[in-house]
């Protein structure tokens, strides 16, 4: 079996939770747009473009309202900014990776960077292109998912209320999965603590104040211990 | 609604944008350079709580105080935690906790 083969029959397993999740989002976001009067050609091309979902929604919003380029921008820049902390964490994972890399980073949506940062892969897998096939996958059915609601939209009457959750479950079985693989749990209990305070505190404008948060309370406690060190030498 | 070109420059400022907050951390810490010492510690710690602040994330639009009080989600919470320390299975626990989370709210908490 070629490399790749192999690769990608070992990702399929990882990304079926996202096939349902990604099916159903990207079938009411292609149908939402539809019925707000866009061209099928919109929500296929921004699924393709964009591939964050929730900036999707948004951008939605932004394209029925007046014309303002640099506020979309400061929006999608704030609505995304947790993208960065992706990209720290994954610079090490991706450090050793050809033309792949480019792809992997454009196409680094949570669920994909979730993935690919908790799952171990077998081993005699290549780790790249299973990282690749995790992306390109999740990538395909979002765009598929938003290309059958655009076109289809309409004709699809399935009771899928609560169906949303796939991508609450996918998020607490891979915090699971950290915990049970890890010995240390402090900075997973801390992340938890701060994202749920500043929920309660900013509503929906949590993210921002919460990755500020967490940044400065990990470098305190880096600190901390650092001083601690100095004192025992 | 926006005419078509106005539409095309939002868009693309919207792709720009999320392009921005996913190649930032690459392009400033490229790989050829060994980053700071902070950056790696942040490196390594910051996962743990990133996936956390991705599970309240999609909890946020729960509602505590009215509504169902979260239960529906409480309980699919808790079924998932469950099922995953007995069977350890990502797939089997994912599908339990969204199965139940939509029946209850198409059968108990409906409304």
């Amino acid at each position: 079996m070629s490399v790749q083969k192999a690769a990608f029959r070992a990702a399929l397993p990882h990304t079926l939770p996202i096939l349902a999740g990604f099916l159903f989002l990207g079938i009411s976001y292609g149908f939402l747009m539809i019925s707000k009067g866009f061209l099928p050609l919109y929500p296929i091309f921004m699924s393709m473009f964009i591939f964050a979902g929730s900036m999707e929604f948004v951008t939605m919003g932004l394209l029925l309202t007046t014309f303002n380029p640099l506020a979309a921008f400061i929006l999608t820049l704030t609505v995304n900014a947790r993208h960065i902390f992706y990209g720290i964490s994954m610079l090490d994972k991706f450090k050793h990776m050809g033309k792949k890399k480019l792809y992997l980073i454009f196409g680094m949506c949570d669920e994909s960077f979730a993935i690919n940062y908790a799952t171990r892969v077998p081993n005699g897998i290549d780790k790249d292109w299973f990282m690749f096939f995790v992306t390109l996958l999740n990538h395909i059915y979002w765009v598929g998912g938003a290309t059958i609601g655009a076109i289809l939209g309409k004709y699809i009457h399935i009771d899928t209320t609560g169906i949303d959750f796939v991508m609450a479950a996918l998020f607490i079985v891979i915090f699971l999965e950290q915990w049970l693989q890890n010995a240390q749990h402090s900075f997973s209990l801390l992340g938890l603590f701060i994202s749920g305070c500043c929920l309660l505190l900013f509503n929906d404008n949590f993210i921002i104040p919460a990755m500020i948060c967490i940044v400065v309370s990990f470098l305190l406690l880096k600190k901390v211990k650092e001083v601690k060190a100095d004192a025992v030498n | 609604m926006q005419s078509t070109s106005y539409a095309i420059i939002t868009i693309a400022v919207v792709v720009l944008g999320t392009m921005l907050t996913r190649f930032l951390p690459f392009i400033v810490f490229p790989s050829n350079k060994q980053p700071a010492p902070i950056i790696k510690y942040l490196g390594n710690t910051l996962p743990g709580a990133v996936i956390a602040l991705l599970v309240i994330y999609s909890l946020k639009d729960t509602t505590i105080l009215s509504g169902n009080h979260g239960l529906p989600e409480l309980i699919s919470i808790s079924v998932i935690v469950i099922l995953h320390l007995w069977r350890r299975n990502m797939l089997l626990s994912i599908a339990a906790g969204t199965i139940i989370h939509m029946v209850l709210l198409q059968t108990i908490f409906v409304g």
